[in-house]
């Protein structure tokens, strides 16, 4: 990813914005690189230098806070994001046939992208809809009570809103 | 209205007064549910839709449009109740929404088919004060988050909000608050259920300065959402809590710690906070008391260990969120090694409750060492999930059947777990033989800190998932300390290296490779993890695997002795078969994955026993439950009794109308 041209200085663009809005305080690392993962959907390691430098501290320290926490990747993630809840809740639910099910639909188990960039597979621990069980967040849309069927479902209509957006697009 | 410092506790009640002369008797309020649940449940188009079919019937001066938080019970979202009747509407479609302008807004009739349907009794009860659910909660907490919008300030002052600050600020001495706070009993919500005023007080008496006030809402007990639903709906009473505490310890600077995976709530706090800054409620001199404070957000990276107070106080600080020992209380030595208290969402939002209606009357709530009330997430196999608020003491049993409604699917209860990964199972045989053999059950159990405690379990952040006979309690467990294993810090060897050895057991045993005597090494190993881990991740690690044991042996040893696992979870010891009350309708061969069922439409089905990957899918979409989980290898045996058995249902008799 980062042989396209300019990317690198989008990078320090976007890093010099995020590490602005904190002031560049030492407490605000994690913020920070969430907001810079939020824009990049990871974490590239051009980034994490240029946080540690711009914010003044170790690079180690970085790096600490970047593989400690669960909200950050240092692999680039698919350009749609699934996430299946695995709480309790969702769990006593059947939770696992719905991971087991996208596993084999999407080909790629949970924490991995599909090689054509499109789709990540991710668990989290709890959403906290609870009562919705077996909850799936996909593109920032929560699908409730989730069976199989409603796994092709929401698959269709994720693959659908590219269709229209590449239409979109087209006609542009 | 321009929004005006307020001056002086006087200034608040005047706009007090203002706004409650304003809403004018008997007006329409139309309020749908937009917390998470909600969301999920498809309510943002109803809200569009319902702005547009009031604007067209002309009622946009008559009828108000509240977007609030979450009243509870989630699964009935799409959620909608309208004031003053109160009338109370579940599962609301956009395509119900024309007909709710013009039935209940224009004539005040009742739209029948959108009115909460009991599920045991077949009742009909279209007020929200009718609803079982409701009505055998005790919603102080709670309560209001379907009249309060909020991103409002005005709404929650409305309801008498910031009375219990004004009142603290200048009619009581910091002390006098702690003594208060004391004298009612409040223990801390977040699980520990340490006295909140004994810790204030000692907060107070550290020498040390700044101080400062954090509230934990890293809730990351999977199971548990009541802080997120307080935060989303009512995150003024969190504020005014924590400027109260802060007033009575001596603290300048609070922080918030929200979980990441909760956009929504911190949104709304990221509001609220801004809103009590510009009505002078945050920031200097608070109603002209002379007192200062402010409120920073900030946000949780997603590790369970963080909810930990050290191990948060590490994290706010930006750093890896790793525990420490606690030689030195966080109270004497917390963030930046400065005097810290810190409690949970739930204990900061019943604050201004005692301050305002007085110690004695929150004592006499709950039992007689847990006061007030609780809030519950209740979750699982019961008919009514959602959050219910009840006083502490409730017997369990008020709470799954007069509250939940019993269990779903005409199936029987097994266990209810509580207190998330830290917690146990407690066992509750509704007298009808659940399986567990012996006559223990918890049903009569009432709930609160120690009878909790007592029986293995705890109180936790309030979690409570009820299982059914479906549920499998070495899978329970397994999948409990599979989430401790990923989440544990990697600090401290017990907890690190202990737990992922448990794990590799309790995998054997669900493999059918356990031996009997792993049982006996199940329970010295938690016993080693409990006394030697650094922190309470760690100690309570054991729990939900010691409970089990304890409930549930018997199933321990069936999966080890008998190589089956009874309720058919463990997928390596179970094989999928159907029986003669298949009708052929043909559902499983297209749920499939791997084709591995053969049939004709209206034949009898079978499962090819090589094929199956007991992935579950065939029983998860079966309407007769002709798909049974037998014990492995045992699938082709039950199929060939079916075939013998088996009666096409072409001749079946014509439905006798009632």
């Amino acid at each position: 990813m980062t042989s396209v041209p300019g990317f690198d200085h989008l990078i320090d663009q976007k890093v010099a914005a995020i590490v602005g809005r904190y002031e560049a305080q030492p407490t605000a690392l994690i913020m920070v690189l969430q907001d810079i993962q939020r824009s990049f959907r990871y974490l590239p390691e051009e980034a994490l230098h240029l946080v540690a430098r711009r914010m003044q501290l170790p690079l180690s320290r970085v790096y600490s806070v970047a593989t400690y926490y669960r909200a950050f990747s240092l692999n680039p993630k698919g350009r749609h994001h699934v996430c299946v809840c695995t709480g309790t809740a969702c769990h006593v639910r059947g939770a696992r046939q719905i991971v087991e099910k996208l596993e084999r639909d999407l080909r790629i188990k949970p924490g991995e992208t599909t090689p054509d960039m499109e789709y990540s597979l991710d668990t989290v621990n709890c959403l906290g809809a609870c009562a919705l069980g077996p909850l799936v967040l996909a593109d920032d849309m929560y699908y409730g009570n989730m069976t199989n069927a409603d796994v092709d479902r929401m698959l269709k209509r994720l693959s659908k809103s590219d269709k229209e957006h590449r239409a979109a697009k087209e006609a542009a | 209205m321009t929004p005006a410092r307020l001056a002086s506790p006087e200034a608040l009640s005047q706009l007090r007064a203002q706004l409650t002369r304003r809403r004018r008797e008997g007006e329409k309020i139309v309020s749908v549910c937009a917390g998470t649940g909600c969301l999920a449940c498809g309510c943002e188009d109803v809200l569009t839709t319902l702005r547009a079919e009031i604007a067209k019937a002309g009622l946009e001066d008559e009828v108000e449009i509240k977007v609030t938080g979450c009243p509870g019970p989630c699964e009935w979202g799409p959620l909608m109740t309208i004031y003053p009747e109160k009338i109370f509407y579940v599962k609301v479609a956009p395509r119900d929404v024309d007909l709710i302008v013009d039935k209940t807004l224009k004539h005040g009739e009742i739209v029948e088919r959108l009115v909460y349907k009991d599920p045991v009794t077949g009742q009909r009860y279209a007020h929200e004060d009718k609803i079982p659910f409701f009505t055998k909660q005790m919603r102080l907490l709670i309560g209001n988050n379907n009249l309060i919008d909020p991103t409002s300030i005005h709404d929650y002052i409305a309801l008498g909000g910031y009375q219990a600050l004004a009142k603290a600020l200048t009619q009581m001495e910091p002390e006098g608050i702690i003594a208060e706070i004391k004298k009612s009993g409040l223990r801390g919500r977040g699980g520990g259920g340490y006295p909140t005023g004994r810790k204030w007080a000692s907060c107070r008496n550290t020498e040390g300065d700044p101080k400062y006030v954090i509230c934990n809402a890293d809730e990351g007990d999977p199971g548990a959402f009541m802080d997120r639903s307080l935060l989303e709906g009512n995150p003024h009473s969190v504020i005014e809590g924590m400027i109260i505490g802060a007033c009575a310890i001596g603290s300048h600077d609070g922080f918030v710690y929200v979980r990441n995976e909760y956009p929504l709530a911190e949104k709304n706090l990221g509001i609220a906070v801004a809103a009590a800054r510009e009505y002078g409620l945050l920031g200097k001199n608070i109603l002209g008391s002379g007192f200062d404070f402010d409120i920073r957000i900030s946000r949780g990276g997603g590790a369970f260990v963080c909810g930990e107070s050290t191990a948060l106080m590490a994290s706010l600080e930006g750093r890896v969120g790793e525990p420490r020992a606690k030689y030195v209380h966080t109270v004497e030595a917390g963030l930046w090694d400065k005097p810290s208290n810190l409690n949970n969402v739930e204990t900061w939002a019943n604050v201004p409750l005692i301050i305002e209606r007085g110690a004695d009357w929150y004592a006499k709530i709950g039992t007689e060492k847990s006061k007030g009330t609780k809030v519950f997430a209740l979750t699982g196999k019961v008919n009514n999930t959602g959050l219910v608020e009840v006083p502490m003491g409730i017997p369990l049993r008020e709470i799954l059947y007069d509250i939940g409604g019993g269990v779903r699917g005409g199936k029987r209860f097994k266990a209810v777990q509580t207190g998330g990964p830290s917690g146990g199972t407690l066992t509750v045989s509704d007298g009808n033989g659940s399986g567990n053999g012996d006559a223990v059950s918890h049903l009569d159990l009432p709930v609160d800190f120690d009878e909790l405690s007592r029986v293995g379990s705890m109180m936790g952040s309030g979690g409570m998932i009820v299982m059914d006979e479906d549920a499998c309690m070495v899978d329970v467990a397994r999948y409990f300390l599979n989430f401790l294993q990923e989440e544990s810090c990697g600090k401290c060897v017990p907890c690190r290296e202990g737990i992922r050895l448990m794990l590799e057991i309790l995998n054997r045993i669900t493999r059918g490779e356990g031996r009997v005597e792993d049982i006996d090494l199940l329970e010295q190993m938690s016993q080693v993890i409990i006394d030697t881990s650094l922190c309470q991740l760690g100690g309570s690690a054991p729990n939900p695997v010691l409970s089990t044991l304890r409930y549930f042996r018997d199933e321990y040893l069936a999966h080890i002795e008998d190589h089956r696992c009874p309720a058919g979870v463990c997928s390596d010891l179970v094989s999928h078969a159907i029986t003669e009350a298949c009708n052929g309708c043909h559902l499983c061969v297209q749920s499939c994955p791997s084709t591995a069922i053969t049939g004709s439409p209206k034949e009898l089905h079978a499962i090819k026993q090589i094929e199956c990957i007991q992935c579950g899918a065939c029983y998860q979409v079966c309407k007769n439950g002709a798909v049974k989980r037998v014990k492995r290898g045992e699938g082709e045996a039950v199929q060939s009794r079916a075939r013998v058995a088996w009666q096409p249902r072409e001749k079946a008799q014509p439905a006798v109308t009632a």
